[in-house]
């Protein structure tokens, strides 16, 4: 991993064809924009990322892309072709998981990937070999036939995962997949992803996790209130947005306001969080001994790498815990 | 084809309509009772009828014939059950895909669009409809209520029935809020069933008989039976055309409400 940002694969590149584009791309419902007006342009074989606090408007961008959710005004192009008349053709090549399941509750595991097969126009026999293969990467080969209704949250967001590649889609979207997956789970999920990468597959994936982005994403922007308000790959957003190091500080419960007035001018920018309080410094040790210096008696100090989430915090100006 | 295509909007392009067959028969593979169900009622009905009723009423005088009353309301009640099995198919277990099961939800994400949902749901209700038919004919000739070979025609027109119902049903179905407006569907048919020149003819309705004519079952019934006794008439065209106008339209508006709704 190189530290220096490569300016090439931030400017969004224009060769080859880009796979998806979009061009002051709106969307409304009943004269709310949750959308308001985003340029993008996501390259085939590229791994994609959406970061944004709720309601920002990443799954309304996501379901535009899917072409499950008519475009309000601006335009989109995904394949070269136009959602609004090549719906069906475009969704034959994509595959979908979508933030809320939407699993058939009255059919089995395998049925579930049997029938959406079908609905791609999968014969009866390649549905049934891509089902086996796909329970086993779930983990839920033992669950073949169990109703779907009584599976667990996790085993159902494995499920909808699984489902999403049964057409061999040339372009996978991701909505928080991970979200209610233990940790195996979650490991296996990215192994796969990164497979996906590597067979030229290109992926759009939103998260709340920055772990995830950082590990998966080659380029992600970052999204609130319905704009995008960065750009780039992991590196070269904290290296923009965020300062070398960090410094997480925790005092005694309803002292963080005043140790923050206290802290003030040590490195480059504080921010006063319900539960700590963090410095921006290039020198996390020199600013902890600032700290102390000027008398400040912290429960516990750390410091550490600037990571995503703080280009979060510094973006957004909401801290992912609450 | 695909120029064609291009001019349609992709709501009403009917593609795959029968993917969603397909789901249903994998799903219902393990409730057969459930399809079968429907075939009941009606029969019941013609028991009763020709057991109590018939004895009562004596002959009927239709189009210039006298025919026994139980072979009067036979055909009636085949109509009346190929329309209550499309109302049941395209209203209930189309609610709950719809609202709380969101069956379309995931097909929409697929290549499948709005039109092949409301035409494959449509096809399903037809499907099953034809079963009970057969059914009920075939209990209708071992009766000897059936008049020829021309009885057979009845299966077509059934279906038609169905079709009309059927898209009617749907349509009316994404309009609803929730379970509480089955009801609405329910108190909707009694007076279909009742006021359809089902259990009398047309002719005793005096000046009311135009309220009849709007009742599309009314077209339905006057078309079973003149299936039933092999009379055909130019005015048979006018019935049916009826009933193809109101399900080409529900069926345009049911795609157009589907993309409505799902697609928001
Ligand atoms: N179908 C809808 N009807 C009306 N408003 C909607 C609809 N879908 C989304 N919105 C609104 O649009 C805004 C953006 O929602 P969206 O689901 O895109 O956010 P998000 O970034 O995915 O958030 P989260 O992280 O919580 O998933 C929200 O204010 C939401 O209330
Ligand atoms: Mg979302």
């Amino acid at each position: 991993m190189s530290s220096v940002a490569s300016p090439a694969s931030a400017a969004a590149p224009s060769s080859p064809e880009p796979l998806i584009v979009a061009r002051g791309l709106t969307k409304s419902f009943d004269g709310f924009e949750a959308v308001k007006g985003i340029d993008l342009e996501v390259r085939p074989g590229e791994f994609f990322g959406f970061l944004g606090p709720n309601g920002a408007g990443k799954s309304s961008t996501m379901r535009m892309i899917a072409c499950v959710s008519p475009v309000s005004s601006g335009t989109l192009r995904l394949f070269g072709l136009d959602p609004a008349r090549d719906g069906a053709r475009i969704r034959a090549r994509i595959g979908v998981v979508p933030q809320l399941d939407t699993l058939d509750t009255e059919l089995s595991v395998q049925e579930n990937l049997w029938i959406y097969g079908r609905f791609f126009d999968l014969p009866r026999s390649e549905c049934r070999r891509r089902a086996t293969e796909l329970l086993e990467f779930a983990q839920l080969s033992d669950r073949a036939d169990s109703v779907v209704e009584h599976l667990s949250g996790g085993m159902k967001r494995r499920l909808s995962i699984a489902r999403s590649l049964i057409n061999d889609p040339e372009l996978l979207l991701l909505d928080e997949p991970t979200t209610g997956l233990d940790p195996q789970a979650r490991h296996v999920l990215w192994e796969r992803l990164y497979r996906l990468k590597q067979q030229g597959v290109t992926q759009v994936l939103t998260t709340h996790y920055m772990d995830e982005a950082e590990q998966l994403c080659d380029r992600l922007v970052v999204m609130d209130q319905g704009r995008i308000v960065a750009e780039g790959s992991p590196r070269e957003l904290i290296d923009r947005y965020s300062t070398r190091e960090v410094l997480e500080l925790r005092f005694a419960a309803g002292t963080n306001d005043q140790h923050g007035a206290l802290l003030a001018g040590i490195g480059d920018k504080q921010e006063v969080l319900p539960d700590r309080v963090l410095v921006y410094a290039d020198d996390g040790e020199a600013a902890l001994s600032e700290a102390h210096h000027r008398g400040a008696r912290p429960e516990s100090a750390l410091v550490r790498r600037s990571s995503l989430e703080d280009v979060f915090l510094q973006l957004t100006g909401r801290s992912l815990v609450d | 084809m695909s120029t064609v295509l291009r001019i349609v909007p992709e709501t009403f392009v009917v593609r795959r309509p029968h993917r969603m067959i397909e789901r249903h028969v994998v799903a219902y593979r393990r409730q057969w009772m459930i399809v079968f169900s429907g075939f009941f009622e009606p029969l019941f009905y013609l028991l009763s009828m020709r057991a109590g009723v018939g004895d009562l009423v004596g002959d009927v005088r239709v189009g210039g014939r006298s025919v026994p009353y139980d072979a009067f309301v036979a055909p009636a009640l085949m109509a009346s059950s190929a329309m209550n099995g499309a109302i049941f198919d395209s209203t209930g277990n189309v609610l709950h895909r719809l609202k709380y099961a969101r069956i379309y939800d995931a097909a929409l994400a697929t290549p499948m669009g709005p039109a092949d949902v409301a035409v494959g749901e449509i096809g399903w209700a037809l499907i099953r409809g034809q079963v009970y038919a057969i059914g009920f004919l075939a209990v209708m000739a071992g009766l000897g209520l059936t008049e020829s070979w021309w009885s057979l025609m009845a299966l077509p027109v059934c279906a038609l029935i169905g079709l009309t119902f059927a898209s009617i049903g749907f349509l009316g179905t994404t309009y609803m809020r929730g379970w509480s407006d089955m009801d609405i569907v329910n108190t909707a048919m009694m007076p279909l069933f009742l006021f359809s020149a089902t259990f009398f003819p047309i002719s005793s309705y005096g000046d009311w008989g135009w309220v009849v004519q709007l009742s599309p079952l009314y077209h339905g019934v006057a078309l079973v039976r003149a299936a039933n006794a092999g009379v055909w008439t130019g005015s048979l065209v006018v019935h049916a055309l009826v009933l193809v106008v109101i399900s080409v339209v529900a069926l345009v508006l049911a795609s157009r409400r589907v993309d409505r709704l799902l697609r928001r």
